[in-house]
């Protein structure tokens, strides 16, 4: 930042805020970011009481879940993907206006977790949409959950507007939703978004 | 031929809970409706129907499990057995006698491939309409999706040892 503190400060006490576009843009977005309203297994629970009384997301600015991915800034997959459902997640992903964040909550969207062996269980979100913040646990608790929005804030204040990916015309901003398959899902995963794990 | 009924009967009612019955497929729904109507078992309430695959003996059961609410008793298993070949694995609904057994019979064709003939609707449920495969068939080998981590099991075991611990490249192309 190229003002000078001090300058900065007298200029606060006159009632004159001082501070680069990009902090304002990056703090409105960080403080409010809406949800969208879906959840796919036990983890929704979770997801459910965090945005309850006790926990209360609203502290966050993350309350108003929505019920239609067009409102949407912020799509947290809650539990199980299963291969049936895993197109509609990347539909709904697509049909969310940028800038759009994934939290993967639990062990079920990160890798596919208890059912990880299971024929119709996609093992793990990332295999179709980018996922920026993955939260372990069986299920994660509420405050696991507030600490990734809390995370995914400090990241959303970190952004630089002439660097983010979706003011950039050659970003994909659509992923491609995968087809069913005689056997599977075709493809099994998107390659731009994910490749197997090294050894 | 319709097996003798009245001692289906004394049987059931003697020990009329935990009881269990294996009928032919041409019989089941003679039988079903024996079971539903007859005055001293009143078996009007099927709860469960599920399938068994009996690799070695080359057949697939398909169990019910029936109570009667109006008596308070059960439960009782009926039984029907169909050959595993998918052309020939087929038998009677009985859906027509126990309106809730539909959703269940679908189930059972969706993951074991038990034909029902004369279901009202013989759709999968739980997998997607383009899936061919029956995936609680004991023979059917899931896709090698994913990094297999080696357990006591023998069969997970080979599997690890064959992935290496990686997700096979072949994970990554779409397959035909
Ligand atoms: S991670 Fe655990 S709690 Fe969450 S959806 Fe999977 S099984 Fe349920």
């Amino acid at each position: 930042m190229a003002v000078d503190p001090n300058l900065k400060s007298e200029l606060q006490k006159q009632g004159i805020f001082v501070m680069p576009v990009e902090f304002l843009y990056n703090w409105s977005r960080k403080s409010s970011l809406w949800p969208i309203q879906f959840g796919l297994a036990c983890c929704a629970i979770e997801m459910i009481a965090a945005a309850a009384a006790r926990h209360d997301m609203a502290r966050f600015g993350a309350e108003v879940f929505r019920a239609s991915p067009r409102q949407a800034d912020l799509m947290i997959v809650s539990g199980t993907v299963t291969k049936k459902m895993a197109p509609q997640v990347v539909r709904l992903y697509n049909q969310m206006p940028e800038p759009k964040y994934v939290i993967a909550m639990g062990a079920c969207a990160i890798s596919g977790g208890p059912f990880k062996d299971g024929y119709n269980v996609l093992k793990g979100v990332d295999r179709y949409i980018p996922v920026d913040i993955h939260i372990p646990g069986c299920p994660p608790r509420p405050e696991a959950l507030l600490h990734a929005l809390m995370t995914l804030q400090e990241k959303i204040s970190k952004q630089h507007l002439n660097e983010v990916s979706w003011y950039d015309k050659n970003a994909p901003s659509e992923f491609p939703v995968p087809q069913y398959g005689a056997h599977d899902l075709e493809p099994p995963a998107n390659p731009k978004v994910w490749e197997p794990p090294k050894k | 031929m319709i097996p003798p009924l009245e001692q289906v009967r004394e049987m059931l009612s003697a020990g009329a809970a935990k009881s269990s019955l294996l009928v032919e497929r041409e019989e089941a729904v003679a039988v079903a409706q024996f079971l539903k109507t007859d005055p001293q078992l009143q078996l009007d309430f099927c709860s469960c129907v599920t399938a068994v695959d009996y690799i070695k003996q080359d057949c697939i059961e398909v169990v019910y499990h029936l109570y009667s609410v109006a008596l308070k008793h059960g439960p009782v298993a009926l039984k029907v057995r169909a050959p595993r070949a998918l052309e020939q694995c087929r038998m009677p609904s009985l859906t027509p006698v126990w309106r809730g057994c539909e959703y269940q019979e679908r189930e059972a064709f969706d993951l074991y491939g038990v034909k029902f003939d004369g279901h009202p609707d013989l759709r999968r449920i739980l997998m997607w309409d383009e899936f061919v495969d029956h995936p609680m068939r004991k023979d059917y080998v899931p896709p090698m999706d994913y990094e297999w981590e080696p357990t006591p099991h023998a069969e997970t075991l080979a599997r690890a040892k064959q992935t290496g611990g990686t997700v096979p490249a072949s994970a990554l192309e779409a397959k035909k």
